[in-house]
């Protein structure tokens, strides 16, 4: 099975990782200035206002309370100076917990919306090869969880920055106290500040685990959802189940293993400052013995100890954060450095009339899985587009050269396997090919410019995608066209009848799997979807393979009334379509055996006459077989 | 919000033939989480101990700033001077409890974070294999996305409650009641001024929670949708390109990425409001509490000295109450992850395994009988009509037909991945919902005409068929089919990796695997749909032949456009429009003059 195919990647604690994480860090904040200013100026305001509450009540009790109660009596204005000194300081207390986490969670997400943006993009440039090489699953955790994980941070954050501001009161008000106990307090948050450094290295090997099998429970997820039909029709849900439960359990196996560690350290934590205090009052006590110090300066210090306490734990939540943080933002990097995209130049095709497709002399091979690569691996991720060909690496197409004359149209014939898909899939750059060049028109696709392909060449593969969307939609994949022009591509691909029949017709959502349509029927939308943008080079690649004889024959002959000003290039295997093309080209094993039209085909290329004939062969024997048999019934 | 109900109808118009995945949004915070204990029982399970340990950790935690102010008050301001040995001695009692304290703090994380996980996979795998006995129907109201997002993400958001959140509840509620005794004792009167505060606060809170509700809830569809979206942009990989249309789909993912983010803070900030409320009450609480305690003071109701204590109580009191809050925006957000997760498993499955009491019937020849037949996709008009067919057993059919007459229906009713509306349909005489699961998959297996493939070797794809297969026994598959010079081809053979959904090989080479794996399975009845659309011809004789020779003693449907599959067959069903209109073999059909003859002289020509 994949997980258990694929080495989980496991990167060894790092005393790096803290720098690593102050990068990402500073990374976000340059991106996320105004917000992240906003959410440490609340982080601010809070950190005072909570040392000035302290301040605050003593502040009353000695001014207002203490005299009232010593005189027996109390006045309205007392009453109402206590209350409003209180509300005061806790309204801008409250104002700064707002500002502090509204803005830090706005700055969050806004990271996370913004690397997702950058994410997907990079998902539609890379190029079809570095798909391959990574599960759907896993690209898709990437893209939530990942991300997620990346920017958690900004939530504990501001919050950090603002007890680090009451440190530095508290420290500087300790120091004034007295030195030597200020000593214990520079042991203890750097003490504090070391345990969290342990508990880091710890703890990143874990969290790394973690996130890539939550990956990897997603892509055995996507997975066997995407083969649900399949695995009820084998009845294999039960082992489908146990294969979901394996990746599962290792994943819960590895979120207890992060929260035993997290269990260690937690109490280790929480348990510095107060043995700080502890320390403090022992300390103390032995300072005002020997006439050093007063108690009312040992209580000071006891009680600054005490209120840092809590907020202290907040840069533990920051240290805490930080090892997933660099995984996260390293699985996410990495795919934002992943090269191996398509180099677009400036080049232009011209606009009208049939173009003119030549492959020279090219080869491709398809990536092997060892070259696959796991997402935020130390090693360099690869460029999966020029990778060196092994002896490993299956040549789908070696050496050919395919000329596709404007205005023909040219019919790839050959048996299964031989390669067919795979050039008419560098035909229209779908692919770069690792050797050789494809041109239309003269020009290099490798200059042209970027959409300018699509723009010219359209191609209608064997197995059809069809979107979340209405049929309308599908057609014209969001182009502005009006309802007769897509109307009268349907008509084109026969579609018209069954799209008029169901509800809504243009307005019904076929859904992401096609919904209720049959395999003919999404291919003759995936036919209109191309015969819509009138290309110059129409590719067909099987395209009617699920398409009743009858139908295709009214395609085909519509498409032919249509076609001028149209190349077409076919793969087909129907006698009749073969018939349709000027020229044949044969392909076996992915090398051009022989081409030329139906005839000479016929009569000088053996493998070419048993594919075509194939089926009259088996008519004739089955004929014969049943004439033996008829006079012994 | 409905946006995880997709269909090819419009929602009023869907009938009840099919279930859709729900998000059981109707279902009450209490009611979710009733549901959810019980479908993760680890979540419970010892969790007494748990309780106990916590309160224990709880009470060193109080501990240790009360014996902090005793050392202060009896020792560094002790009559006489600072009392060194009685300060060590506290200061030493202390940190034994902070030991003890700790370890217990310890057990009761592991112990919550164990149990939380297990009962979360749990979770994830009841989930999981509730969507796959869903009809493929139902499945496919839900985009994949959504669905993983169902038994990932989802799952995910729980966790952080039932880690901390429901055990933090149990021992704040302790420490609230262990202070409201305390408050009561020192003063009635000020207690019941604490309790007056608290009022707003409830008030407050008891609104907040649905609003919380929902925007949580809207924060979950929203994730489902981005998912979703990013799913396309993956799986839809080669169409986006050879289109052109990266930016349409650039677009919509933006739009979801910004509908995400919207809605994730604008819970943020709902939640934030209820942090600040809870903030709110505990500073005007402790300033009305100074207030009122001064007036009582001064009438020598109470002294400085308890003022300042109860002020202390206060809060103690206060803490835990505004913890409550952060925890009961954990628990909405849990909620509404527990409600996604409880809305699939609580989907009924319509097409349902009738289990241990389900007939098992032996192994050997098979019949099949259709028993007048309708079927209707949901809110669509009827597919099927008044379908009435016998299969003999170890016959060959062929079903022939235009695209969309149905066929591919026919095919779906007859290995029950879907049931029909009307009618029955039978093998050897038994009613198919009648019949055991795991018997029906062993006696009938489909070969549907986009075969899956795994992102695994061509043995283990092929081996899916029969898991218990030795590799020997595929590669003897393998020759049977005559496979063998197809595998040649590819230089690694057998041991050859497929790829993301098969991804690497050609369609046709994927039909050839599925085929592979259907013959391996060895059922009685072999169903084809399509399967060898994609393959040259001469392969597919090869393979035909292969099967013909094999299958004598089954039962095989093949659905083709082909039809010389239908000449080689036993008996020909030309379907149309819904309805059977031909029942006969190819010989008495071909010149009958009907939908047959002219469909066999259209592919005739075909072949000229």
């Amino acid at each position: 099975m994949t997980s258990a195919t694929r080495p989980v990647e496991r990167p060894r604690p790092s005393p790096a990782i803290l720098r690593q994480g102050l990068r990402v860090i500073w990374t976000g904040i340059r991106q996320q200035q105004r917000m992240f200013a906003v959410a440490v100026v609340g982080s601010v305001l809070w950190a005072s206002a909570t040392v000035a509450t302290a301040w605050a009540i003593g502040h009353v009790t000695e001014t207002e309370v203490t005299p009232a109660i010593e005189a027996g009596e109390v006045t309205t204005g007392g009453l109402w100076t206590i209350f409003l000194v209180l509300l005061a300081v806790l309204l801008v207390n409250m104002t700064g917990v707002v500002l502090r986490r509204v803005a830090a969670s706005i700055a969050g997400f806004n990271l996370q919306a913004l690397y997702r943006q950058r994410v997907t993009r990079q998902y539609l440039r890379l190029p079809l090869s570095w798909h391959h090489a990574h599960p759907s699953g896993q690209l898709l955790s990437n893209a939530h969880a990942d991300i997620e994980a990346a920017w958690q941070v900004f939530n504990p954050l501001p919050m950090a920055i603002g007890v680090i501001v009451m440190l530095v009161i508290a420290g500087g008000q300790m120091i004034a106290v007295d030195p030597f106990l200020a000593l214990i307090g520079f042991l203890v948050f750097p003490g504090l500040f070391a345990a969290n450094l342990v508990f880091q290295r710890f703890m990143a090997p874990r969290i790394t685990k973690a996130q890539q099998l939550r990956a990897e429970v997603a892509e055995v997820a996507h997975e066997s959802f995407e083969a649900g039909m399949l695995v009820k029709a084998m009845g294999r849900e039960q082992e489908e189940t146990d294969r979901f439960g394996r990746v599962t359990n290792d994943l819960r196996d590895s979120l207890i293993d992060v929260g035993r560690t997290r269990g260690v350290f937690e109490p280790v934590i929480e348990a510095i400052p107060v043995l700080g205090t502890l320390a403090v009052l022992a300390v103390g006590t032995a300072r005002v013995a020997s006439g050093d110090l007063t108690a009312a300066d040992v209580v000071e210090v006891a009680y600054l100890f005490s209120i840092l306490a809590f907020p202290v734990r907040a840069l533990g939540w920051v240290l805490a954060e930080i090892p997933r943080s660099v995984v996260g933002y390293r699985r996410v990097d990495s795919v934002l450095q992943a090269t191996g995209s398509m180099e677009y130049g400036e080049g232009q095709l011209p606009q009208t009339g049939p173009a003119h497709s030549r492959s020279e002399q090219v080869s491709y091979a398809y990536a092997e899985p060892a070259e696959r690569a796991v997402l935020g691996a130390d090693a360099p991720v690869e460029t999966t587009t020029q990778t060196p060909v092994g002896p490993q690496r299956a040549m789908a197409i070696r050496d050919v050269t395919l000329d596709v004359p404007a205005g023909s149209t040219t019919a790839l014939v050959g048996p299964t396997g031989a390669g067919k898909s795979t050039l008419t899939n560098l035909v229209l750059r779908l692919v770069d090919p690792d050797d050789g060049t494809v041109s239309l028109d003269g020009i290099d696709l490798r200059t042209v410019r970027k959409g300018g392909v699509p723009d010219v060449g359209t191609l209608v593969a064997q197995q059809t995608f069809m979107f979340d969307d209405p049929v309308r939609d599908n057609v014209t994949l969001g182009a502005d066209l009006p309802d007769e022009v897509v109307w009268d591509a349907l008509r084109t691909s026969r579609a018209d009848g069954f799209v008029s029949g169901m509800p809504g017709a243009l307005d019904a959502v076929i859904g992401e799997r096609g919904g209720n349509l049959s395999g003919g029927q999404r291919q003759r939308i995936a036919l209109a979807r191309a015969i819509v943008r009138k290309p110059r080079l129409l590719v067909l690649d099987d395209a009617t393979s699920a398409v009743d004889p009858a139908i295709e024959q009214d395609i085909l002959g519509g498409l032919r009334e249509s076609s001028e000003g149209m190349t077409v290039l076919v793969v087909a295997y129907r006698m009749a379509t073969i018939q349709l093309a000027d020229h044949i080209v044969y392909l076996e094993q992915g090398q051009v055996v022989d081409q030329g039209n139906h005839d000479e085909l016929l009569a000088r290329c053996q493998g070419y006459g048993d594919l075509v004939n194939a089926y009259a062969r088996e008519a004739a024997e089955r004929a014969a077989v049943a004439a033996d048999e008829e006079p012994t019934r | 919000m409905s946006t995880v109900t997709r269909a090819a109808a419009p929602d009023d118009e869907r009938g009840a033939a099919s279930s859709e995945i729900g998000g059981s949004h109707d279902l009450s915070t209490w009611a979710t989480l009733k549901r959810g204990f019980q479908l993760s029982p680890e979540l419970l399970r010892g969790l007494w101990v748990t309780v106990l340990l916590a309160l224990f950790a709880t009470i060193g935690k109080v501990l240790i700033p009360f014996v902090v102010q005793q050392a202060t008050d009896h020792g560094i301001l002790a009559e006489g001077g600072p009392d060194v040995d009685f300060v060590v001695r506290a200061v030493a009692l202390a940190a034994g409890a902070i030991i003890f304290t700790g370890l217990a703090q310890y057990v009761v994380n592991v112990r919550l974070f164990k149990a939380a996980e297990s009962g979360l996979a749990t979770l994830r795998v009841t989930a999981f294999r509730h969507i796959h006995d869903l009809s493929v129907l139902t499945q496919s109201t839900e985009r994949r996305g959504a669905l993983v997002a169902r038994v990932t993400n989802d799952v995910d958001t729980i966790s952080m409650f039932v880690q901390f959140g429901g055990i933090m509840l149990l021992v704040s509620t302790a420490q609230v009641l262990v202070a409201t005794i305390l408050m009561a004792i020192y003063s009635p009167i000020l207690a019941g001024v604490v309790y007056l505060c608290v009022i707003p606060l409830v008030v407050l809170i008891t609104k907040f929670q649905p609003m919380l509700a929902r925007a949580y809830g809207a924060v979950r569809v929203r994730v489902g949708d981005l998912l979703g979206a990013v799913s396309e942009s993956i799986v839809g990989a080669v169409t986006i390109r050879a289109y052109g249309v990266e930016d349409r789909t650039q677009g919509r993912i933006d739009g979801a990425i910004e509908q995400h983010r919207v809605a994730a803070i604008r819970a943020q900030i709902r939640s934030v409001m209820a942090f600040v409320s809870g903030q709110a009450f505990g500073g005007v609480t402790t300033a009305i509490v100074l207030v009122v305690g001064t007036v009582l003071a001064t009438h020598d109701r109470m002294t400085l000295g308890q003022l300042l204590a109860f002020l202390f109580l206060v809060n103690l009191f206060t803490q835990p109450v505004q913890q409550a809050t952060e925890i009961f925006n954990e628990l909405q957000n849990a909620v509404a992850g527990w409600r996604r997760v409880i809305g699939v498993i609580d989907t009924p499955a319509d097409v349902s395994d009738p289990g241990e009491a389900g007939v098992r019937l032996p192994r050997g020849p098979i019949t099949v009988d259709f028993e007048d037949v309708d079927f209707a996709y949901p809110g669509g008009d009827r597919v099927l009509q008044d379908v009435n067919l016998t299969f003999d057993p170890q016959s060959r059919i062929a079903i022939v037909g235009e695209t969309g007459s149905g066929k591919t229906t026919l095919a779906k009713l007859l290995t029950r991945l879907m049931d029909p509306s009307e009618g029955r349909v039978l093998i050897d005489g038994v009613d198919l919902r009648d019949v055991a699961f795991d018997s029906l998959r062993r006696r009938i297996v489909m070969v549907p005409q986009e075969g899956f493939l795994f992102d695994q070797s061509l043995l283990e794809n092929i081996r899916f068929g029969r898991p218990e297969a030795a590799d020997e026994d595929i590669e003897l598959a393998m020759t049977e089919l005559g496979l063998d010079p197809w595998l040649a081809g590819l230089p690694l053979g057998l041991a050859t990796q497929v790829g993301q959904r098969g991804e690497s090989l050609s369609a046709g080479e994927r039909q050839l695997v599925a085929i592979a794996r259907a013959y391996l399975a060895d059922p009685d009845l072999l169903v084809l749909d399509e399967a060898t659309s994609a393959v040259d011809p001469a392969t597919e004789v090869r393979i035909q032949r292969a099967l013909e020779g094999l299958t004598r003693g089954r039962t095989s449907v093949a659905i083709a456009h082909r039809l010389s599959t239908a000449e080689a067959a036993d008996v020909v069903v030309v379907v149309d429009k819904g309805r059977i209109v031909e029942v006969g073999h190819h010989a008495e059909l071909v010149g009958a003059g009907g939908v047959y003859t002219r469909m066999h002289n259209s592919w005739a020509a075909q072949q000229r």
